[in-house]
């Protein structure tokens, strides 16, 4: 079968893949006030790097963003089990969290909490786990 | 009112177009009543969802915006991409279609 000519699909992946990283962001911070969170965050870049993967070819993918998934779900993992330890730390049960309002440079009064860098650990995990399934599926011919 | 007005038109579009993609005879056909009617139908419903909670709440939802954007950005790409590849792999075109000179240049 010959290849076929996508300059469409191509050129559309190109702007939607940054509306759908923009969203995936947007969602992770949200997750605090509204709904969104790490774990669909994660999902939501993964579904981006999908969308890569499906439109230009996984190699060509892979050489741009050369990432292992595999260590990134460990850090993820790691990060989240930190963030427990930080807890006990001050002598607090395991896995308690804090937050502390904070005078950002260019957020102003800011609402900083561990539970976000818990956040941050859970949505690695899944970006790292999500794509290690894709490319591991996607890896025999 | 204007809310309502367009999310009944939005729903109306959808409905037109639910009909069409089961009268039309071919593959070629029911694309073009999906893809075309259902993403103005859509439009209209998340304009209408987007001016209510303007006027009602005064809450300008910044992320109907961007689902009206990529709604109008990607539907007609899917519907290219499954007309493409009904195309190629050989489904027929309704009968009385006249002999289409595209199939020389394949896709």
């Amino acid at each position: 079968m010959k290849k076929q000519n996508d300059v469409i699909l191509r050129s559309v992946t190109r702007i939607a893949v940054i509306i759908i990283l923009t969203f995936a962001i947007n969602l992770f911070f949200s997750g605090h006030h509204a709904p969104g969170g790490g774990f669909v965050g994660g999902l939501a870049l993964a579904c981006a790097i999908t969308l890569l993967f499906l439109t230009f070819d996984i190699e060509s993918v892979r050489e741009n963003m050369p990432v292992d998934f595999k260590a990134m779900a460990a850090t993820g993992v790691l990060i989240a089990i930190l963030t427990g330890v930080g807890g006990m730390i001050y002598d607090d049960a395991f896995l308690t969290q804090a937050f502390n309002y904070y005078n950002l440079p260019l957020f102003g009064k800011t609402e900083l909490a561990t539970a976000m860098a818990f956040d941050l650990g859970v949505a690695l995990a899944v970006i790292g786990t999500a794509m290690t399934i894709i490319i591991t599926i996607s890896e025999d011919r | 009112m204007i809310a309502a007005f367009l999310i009944l038109t939005g729903a109306l579009f959808s409905f037109l177009s639910s009909i069409g993609l089961l009268r039309l005879p071919d593959v070629y056909t029911r694309i073009h009543a999906a893809s075309k009617s259902s993403t103005l139908g859509v439009l209209f419903t998340l304009v209408g969802t987007f001016v209510f909670f303007l006027f009602s709440e005064g809450y300008f939802s910044i992320r109907l915006i961007l689902g009206i954007f990529f709604v109008f950005l990607t539907a007609p790409v899917s519907a290219h991409m499954i007309a493409r590849a009904s195309y190629s792999t050989n489904v027929k075109m309704f009968e009385s279609t006249a002999d289409n000179k595209s199939k020389a240049v394949d896709g």
